[in-house]
């Protein structure tokens, strides 16, 4: 449904996004995710059409957005950064205008605001400017203005931005409850928002993709209950092979030189005991056990401030073969 | 018939933004304002040129000649003032705001936004002209001015307007600053009017050349009643052209983000 390739886009010398690409199925929510100014929103305002990329192309909704802006905004709905509202409009005023540049028909314009005026829970403030309204009912107005025309494709610069909890809640459940008639793309900085919405991510650091995966594997695949970390002396260096063979292991990998490694075994099975018990049975000196946990906050920072990691992961095809397995994007 | 509807809708947008503050209401009384005292000026003038007239036994002098097309001539620099109040936030207060990436992301096209806008402006000066119209009509009740040479004057204030708000709008499209577009489109507007005063120091070419490029000159013709290609095709030329630079810069904005 929407297709980045290669994407980039400079400002002089200045490169906001660097070699961008991905894809979302139709459907599908896409999460964003990345500290600001990782250009985020400059990818998005490419997706839009807002601005045009340096190289490279996007293709929403089966339309170049450079070749055929018209037919690719029409499929696409726009929640910016600020919500783009007339303070001297009321908010059906407001939704009716943009139904109309929208190119709704007219027969329809007048049901087209009153349901989603209902749908984002504005109705009450239908007849208020926009100038009067709270930071939640500005966002909300913005969304909105979004899904007007009905669009195919909906792309949200941090949706949720300003709400309060409750609002938050609501407005995760709007946009879930989109999910499948519309493909989403929403960006955030905020993490659990992305476990709780989105079915894959995106993330983005310096321009450059860092990963992409599920929320869930994100956090398997570096992490997880299932891999312990385990430091030996100096004697169990070698380890490796021994500690693979414990029923239950299925990889191990040395963490450093000096006796560290990194155990993963399959999931729902304890292995402490038997790794315990096999160590010491060699008379090695196990001198750390413990289960790497990690939050998707803590991936997040290891994946945006790792610069090697984000380099390597944003050209698999340079980095040389090794450990660049987790980030490298895929299909 | 779709490139229709979309730049009637943001032209009533504008329209209706105009309105939707005290803005336009002050634009069109202080245009009725300073029209109204040009009007009485020429007005007393006009009635103790004809009464002396009277007394020196014969002749009259032309109501239109003499009051209409020196008040029209006036309203030129009426506009000059006013017109820069109109423009300023068409496109710098949608910058400003973020409503740019609205327009910009919706399925329509530059142009659309751009002639929306200007036709937007057009009608508020359209609004303006015809308050001024209460006068002229007064005159038509007390005398036989002739219809032909007001509509005519009428028409080429329009154009000239049209001149204006075309400059205005690219001038604001360079900004996100209301003040700094007012400004600006002050600057300019006094410029081209101001170029025929260096007429005569330029020489028999230069003369001809300053005298077409003066957006003022052209009207001359129009408030005496002529309707002359020249001037139609020179006012609506410069429109375009305007229009024209608003598109690059625009265009040229969206480039560079």
């Amino acid at each position: 449904m929407i297709e980045v390739q290669h994407v980039s886009k400079r400002y002089g010398r200045v490169t906001a996004v660097d070699d961008v690409s991905f894809r979302v199925e139709r459907g599908e929510i896409l999460g964003f995710l990345g500290p600001n100014g990782a250009g985020k929103t400059t990818t998005m305002r490419i997706l839009t059409g807002y601005m045009p990329a340096t190289e490279g192309k996007a293709v929403v909704a089966g339309f170049d957005v450079f070749a055929n802006p018209l037919d690719a905004k029409r499929r696409t709905g726009y929640l910016p950064e600020t919500p783009p509202l007339y303070p001297d409009m009321t908010v059906r005023e407001y939704l009716d205008f943009v139904s109309r540049i929208k190119g709704v028909p007219p027969a329809e314009r007048k049901s087209r605001v009153t349901s989603v005026m209902q749908q984002t829970h504005v109705a009450d403030m239908a007849d208020r400017h926009c100038s009067k309204l709270s930071k939640g009912y500005r966002q909300r107005v913005g969304l909105a203005q979004a899904l007007i025309h009905n669009p195919e494709v909906l792309i949200l610069d941090e949706p949720t931005a300003g709400l309060d909890p409750k609002q938050i809640i609501e407005t995760r459940q709007l946009i879930r409850s989109l999910a499948g008639n519309h493909t989403i793309v929403l960006s955030t900085h905020i993490l659990p928002e992305v476990a709780q919405t989105c079915q894959r991510v995106v993330i983005i650091n310096k321009g450059r993709v860092v990963a992409v995966d599920t929320p869930e594997n994100l956090t398997a695949r570096l992490t997880g209950a299932e891999t312990m970390f385990v430091q030996l002396d100096a004697l169990g260096a070698e380890a490796g092979p021994v500690l693979a063979a414990i029923p239950g292991v299925t990889r191990v990998v040395a963490a450093d030189s000096g006796g560290g490694f990194e155990v993963e075994s399959e999931h729902g099975t304890d292995i402490r005991r038997q790794l315990a018990k096999t160590i010491v049975n060699r008379g090695w000196g196990l001198l750390e056990l413990r289960p790497m946990r990690m939050s998707l906050e803590e991936i997040f920072l290891q994946v945006t401030t790792d610069e090697t990691a984000a380099a390597e992961a944003a050209r698999p095809d340079a980095a040389p073969e090794g450990d660049s397995t987790e980030e490298a994007p895929r299909e | 018939m779709n490139s229709v509807r979309n730049v009637l809708a943001i032209a009533g947008k504008e329209l209706r933004g105009y309105f939707a503050s005290p803005m336009g209401y002050i634009l069109i009384g202080l245009f009725a304002l300073l029209f109204g005292a040009f009007f009485r000026v020429y007005l007393t003038g006009f009635a103790e040129q004809s009464q002396r007239m009277a007394m020196g036994g014969g002749g009259t002098i032309n109501v239109n000649e003499y009051l209409i097309r020196g008040v029209l001539h006036n309203v030129a620099i009426i506009i000059l003032f006013v017109m820069p109040l109109v423009t300023m936030r068409t496109y710098a207060e949608e910058k400003r705001s973020g409503t740019m990436e609205l327009l910009l992301t919706s399925p329509i096209t530059d142009l659309e936004i751009i002639v929306g806008k200007f036709l937007g402006a057009m009608g508020l000066f359209t609004a303006m002209l015809l308050v001024t119209a209460i006068d002229i009509a007064i005159l038509f009740r007390l005398g036989n001015p002739e219809l032909k040479p007001v509509l005519a004057g009428y028409l080429g204030l329009l154009l000239l307007g049209g001149c204006f708000l075309s400059v205005g709008l690219f001038l604001s499209s360079l900004t996100k600053n209301q003040i700094v577009a007012g400004v600006m489109t002050f600057a300019v507007f006094l410029m081209l009017w101001i170029i025929n005063w260096f007429a005569d120091s330029v020489g028999p070419t230069g003369r001809v050349i300053v005298g077409f490029l003066s957006i003022t000159e052209h009207l001359d013709d129009f408030t005496k009643g002529i309707i002359d290609t020249k001037h139609l095709v020179y006012y609506l030329s410069f429109i375009t052209f305007g229009l024209f630079l608003t598109a690059k810069s625009v265009d040229s904005e969206r480039w560079r983000g």
